[in-house]
Order: structure tokens, then sequence, then C-alpha cells
């Protein structure tokens, strides 16, 4: 595994103006009626890689995942997949196959007839049926369970059989819609390393709808962030974090703390912003906004110290208030500060030690404070 | 622990014997020596042995059967293809009026249903007799098959279809393969009623058929007419002994199977 680990790490097509991406979404728009589920999106994932469709219900990604299976039709726009437009293309006879939110397993069949259903709907041989159903239910850890029906699994083992079922075809591209929603939490954790294992093991492209941030930051390579039917960034997990190109990807994915204020200097690769709360942040800004535009700048709860004492960069990116509120973590303790002009902003300390002499209490003075790169300027 | 008051054991007993007395009465008398229908006589099979010989009974029997077995399977393909339209297809036009179409025998008096049936028959030249009967028995019995299998369609789950096409079954294998297998049990039972209502039905019988097509309850009809006699009263035990069993069987096989299934889901979750 370690092998992988660095292919991992340089596994960057996108990046690559001259890689050819696997599957081409081209302006696509599905409407029902006067509703706009898509709206005129346009995506590049790239073989092996694994993405993800990343928001809210009702944002379209399903509506996108369902074009990708063959079960919606684009109103306008074009989808093509490994160089072949899928245009008319009905499902059953796209190279993709799908593993579904309610795994969608047959009840009248046991486990390996399910696995074995679509290499049946092939005219697969039956000696290559049964040695291909054995090397799935292998893989996923079910050989004990080959003859049972649906109904005497558990909910784990229901999503094995649905993810073997689907990979049994060998498909170009696994479409997975909420794949480990129905599962409860540690489950869903431990299951989604594997499907990261999975899916580096058979070298597929795995594209995978969630609504679930965690998830898709821990699985995926890149994630599409979608609003209202349209893709708002695509991005790497850690460029999503810590890069939001807007303020609503900022307020999307995790804890943020956002200040509006107006450019009041710019120079050196850094722009002031005098926020509405007081104080003046300087961050580090590689297209800075002109001088007296409107912008706002978020700001990470962890990477925003908490002390007592007053700190050098004051009075830039440094404000005083009093603790409000204390959540104390285990692994970590979230400090909620009211700075002087009643705003109340989230910081996070780690727990790295085991007994803090002297520590945080409630109603205490307290200075906050921040690097120049610590935060983005957000210009909408 | 419940305390069963008076008033509930008189009314249980009361409601009971509302159903079941006229019946347990003609279960007795067809086992009655004399031929007077309301005089006991002393213990006899006598009339069952002669059922046997009355040629005319036996023939309307074998002529119910076969109505019911054809039209109940006639019915069966009809009303699960309608049912299927009325679920799947649910913004074609004038739906509303097609489902109500549909439903519309079950409220439609059987009078008025057989005589225009009737009407329609003579109106086209069509000789009545066994087949004009057995299309009249489709057309009431389809729309009852319809009403069963929909309401298992308005509970299955789409998603298992959408799984059989991405898996590479066109739609005609997912139907033949998934579909149906999933149904089936709710299309059973359609077809149990249908045939049930058709060994039944006198009304639109007596419009639709013609001579040499007589079914056994018009048979029995016609017969009592001229009087009732133990014979009669043999065969209706007869048919509800049949019916008996088959509900019997019915119900421990359905209650077998869900015992089945918590025993499943039990051991499913023990893991």
């Amino acid at each position: 595994m370690k092998s992988l680990g660095s292919i991992r790490r340089s596994f960057a097509p996108w990046a690559d103006p001259t890689s050819i991406p696997f599957i081409a979404v081209k302006n696509v728009t599905k409407k029902f009626g006067d509703f706009v589920a898509v709206d005129d999106l346009s995506l590049n994932i790239y073989p092996r890689e694994f993405f993800a469709l990343l928001g809210a219900s009702g944002c379209g990604k399903s509506t996108l995942l369902r074009m990708l299976a063959g079960f919606e039709q684009p109103t306008s726009g074009e989808i093509v997949l490994d160089g072949q437009s899928l245009a008319g293309i009905p499902p059953y006879k796209r190279p993709v196959n799908m593993m579904f939110q309610s795994y969608a397993l047959f009840p009248h069949m046991t486990v390996e007839n399910n696995i074995a259903f679509g290499l049946k709907q092939d005219g697969m041989p039956k000696a290559d049926i049964a040695e291909r159903v054995d090397q799935m239910l292998k893989l996923v850890k079910l050989d004990k369970f080959a003859k049972r029906k649906p109904h005497q699994l558990s909910g784990g083992q229901r999503q094995r059989v649905a993810l073997a079922r689907s990979l049994a075809k060998r498909p170009k591209v696994l479409l997975l819609d909420e794949p480990l929603g129905a599962l409860d939490k540690k489950l869903r954790e431990e299951t989604q390393f594997e499907l990261m294992d999975l899916q580096q093991e058979l070298g597929l492209t795995f594209v995978v709808v969630t609504h679930d941030q965690e998830e898709a930051m821990t699985m995926a390579d890149r994630i599409a962030v979608m609003a209202h039917g349209k893709v708002v960034q695509v991005a790497t997990p850690p460029e999503i974090y810590e890069a939001p190109n807007s303020r609503f990807v900022a307020d999307f994915i995790g804890d943020v703390n956002i200040f509006d204020g107006t450019v009041s200097a710019v120079g050196n690769g850094t722009i002031e912003i005098a926020t509405e709360t007081g104080f003046t942040v300087r961050v580090a800004s590689t297209e800075p906004p002109a001088v007296g535009a409107k912008a706002g700048f978020a700001v990470r709860p962890e990477k925003i110290r908490v002390g007592r004492d007053q700190p050098a960069c004051a009075p830039l990116n440094a404000a005083q208030g009093e603790i409000w509120d204390i959540g104390y973590l285990g692994d970590m303790t979230v400090f909620h500060v009211k700075l002087k002009d009643g705003k109340v902003i989230k910081a996070s300390s780690l727990n790295a030690v085991r007994a803090v002499e002297d520590p945080l209490g409630y109603d205490q003075e307290v200075w906050i404070s921040f690097d120049e790169n610590a935060g983005v300027v957000l210009k909408d | 622990m419940q305390r069963w008051s008076r008033f509930n054991i008189a009314s249980i007993v009361l409601g009971f014997a509302f159903l079941y007395l006229p019946i347990v009465l003609l279960v007795i008398f067809s086992f009655n020596e004399s031929k007077l229908v309301t005089v006991w006589a002393g213990f006899s099979t006598k009339w069952y042995v002669q059922l046997f010989h009355n040629q005319a009974l036996l023939d309307a029997a074998w002529v119910t059967v076969r109505v019911g077995l054809i039209s109940a399977t006639v019915a069966t393909v009809l009303g699960t293809l309608a049912a299927l339209a009325m679920t799947r297809y649910t913004r074609f036009r004038g739906r509303m009026l097609f489902s109500g179409m549909i439903y519309a025998p079950l409220v439609m008096p059987e009078v008025i249903t057989g005589l225009s049936m009737l009407l329609l028959f003579v109106a086209i030249g069509f000789d009545r007799g066994f087949w004009t009967l057995t299309l009249a028995h489709i057309t009431f019995t389809m729309c009852f098959v319809a009403v069963v299998v929909q309401s298992r369609l308005l509970s299955f789950d789409r998603s298992i279809e959408e799984a059989a096409m991405d898996l590479g079954a066109t739609p005609v294998a997912t139907f033949l393969q998934v579909t149906l297998p999933v149904i089936a049990p709710a299309v059973f039972s359609g077809w149990v009623l249908a045939f049930t209502l058709s060994l039944d039905d006198l009304v639109i019988s007596s419009f639709t058929s013609g001579p040499g097509a007589t079914t056994l309850p018009m048979r029995i009809y016609s017969q009592v007419r001229l009087g009732v006699t133990p014979e009669i009263n043999a065969v209706c035990t007869i048919l509800i002994g049949i019916v008996a069993i088959g509900v019997l069987i019915a119900s421990v096989v359905s209650r077998r199977r869900e015992i089945q299934r918590v025993k499943d889901e039990q051991a499913a979750f023990a893991h």
C-alpha cells in the first residue's frame, strides 16, 4: 500500500492540460417542467479519479448522476464518456454501473444471484460467472453469505452486496449514490477507507454523490461543490477547505468565521481589510481587489489563537473579547469568543497535552489573533 | 386480565350466529336422510352419492371450472397490464378517464353490466354460449385484478428495476426477471380473486350465457326454483369445503412466511 500512497500524491491529471478527460459533461441542462435541476453544467472527470459531487439535497447532484447512468436524458448539452457521446444510449447499453442509495437489491434472489445478474444479461458462460461471483464475494468478504437472500443480511452486508453487484461487470465508471448514507457512523468510517482501497486496487473511476462533506473530503481526489444546479467550485479537498472561492463554499465546508469589511490598502502580496468588527486584517492575496472594494475575510476556527496576552502583531490580525462559551470535545476545545462589538467568533485549539495549568475559563478577557496566511479573501 | 362482560359474549354469539347459522344448517341438512329439507330424519350420505349421478349438475360444474380458469387467467394478464400502465405512466392524456373506466365495473350494478353485454353480443351477432360467458367474466373480473396489482405496485421500489437496467437488462428482461417475480404474490391473489368471482357469478352469467353453457350457480338456482332438494345442499357443502380449505391453506402459508421472515431478520441483525 505504500507505493499506492506515493502514486496518490502525484495523481493530478486535472492540472495537466494534455490529459484527456474520461467523462466530459458539456453544458448540460436538465429541466423538470419549469424546475431547472441542473443548469448549464460543465465538468471533466479523469481516468482513475475518485470524484465527489457534494451539495445539499435538491442541488442537482443526484440528477447529474442519473444522467450519467442514463435514467434521465439532458434537456440540452452532452455527456461524453471515453470519447463517445452518451446521448440516446439507454442505461442497459452504457459501460457504467451504479450503486443505489437504497442498494436496490433484488429481494427474490440470493446474494450470488444478485451479483451474477449483470453477468447473465451479457450471456457470459456459466463457469466464468461462477468464478467472477466467487471473486466478488471474496472481495467484499461475503463468501459465507452467498446463499442468503437480502432480507437475511444486516445493513452493512447489504451495502457490500450492492457494491459487489455493481462491480461484477467491471464497469469503466462506478457511480455511487450516497453509498454510505444508511450505515452507522463507525461502519461508515471503516467503509470509506475500504472503498478508497478498492478503487485504487481496481483502477476504476468512481463518481460519488454525497451530502456528507466529511465523506467527500476523506475519499475524493476532487470535490465538486454544487448548489442550485450549478458547480460552485471543483478542487481537491485541501483547496476546497483552505482556499474556498466563494462565501458559499467557505460556509458550506466546515466551520468558518467571516468578517466583512472594505479594502484599505494593497501591496506586497498582501491586502488590508478594515473589518466592520473594528480591527484591521492583513492577509496574503495573489489577486487583490481594488482599494475601497467590499471584501470578506474567512478564517477557520483552528487557525485562530486564543490567549490572555496581547499578541505581537496587534493591532493587525488581533482583537480583544471575552470567552462566551467553551465546548470540550476531548481531542480539542472550541471557544466562542465575544468581540467588543458583540460578534461571536469560533476558535478551536488542539488538546495536545493532558492537563493544562490554569486553563482559560468563562468570561475571561482574551485576545484572538491569527497569521497573515491563516485565512482567505472572499470577493463576493 | 380482560373480563368478558355478558354484553361482549352476547354480541359475539349473535354476530357469529348471524354469519354462520344458515351455513351450518345447510351443511347439516345435506346429510339428512329425508327428502324434506326442513325435517331431520337421520344421518345419510345418499345425496352426495346421487349428486355424482346427476349429469346436468356435473356438466355445469365442469363449465364453471373451465370458464373460471380461462377468464381468471386472461383477466390477470389484462388487469396486470392495466395496473402497470396506471402506476407507471402517470401523466398520459386521459389517465383519469382511463382509471375511472377501469374501476367502474366494481361499483356498476351487475344487472347493468350483464344487460349491456347481452345487448352488445346480440348487436354484433355473436352466438351466446361458452365464449360469450368467458368474455363477460374476463371483463368484470379484470378490474378486480387491476386493483389488487395496482396496490402492490404503488409500494414497489422502482430502483430495483433501474438497477436491473443498469446491469444490462433490457426493459423486457427487467420486467420478466425482476418486476414480475416481485409482484407475483399480488398477481396470484388477483388470479384467485378473479377465479372465485367467476365461480360465484350468477347475474352476469345469466345474461351472457346460452344453450349448453350453464354454470353451477345457474343450475343450482334453476333447480331451487323447482324446489330445494338436499342434493343442492350437498353441492353447496362441497363448495363451502373447497373454499374453506383454500382460505385455510392461504392463511397458513402466509403465516409461516411471516414467521420465517421475522426469524431471518433477527438472525441477520444478530451478527
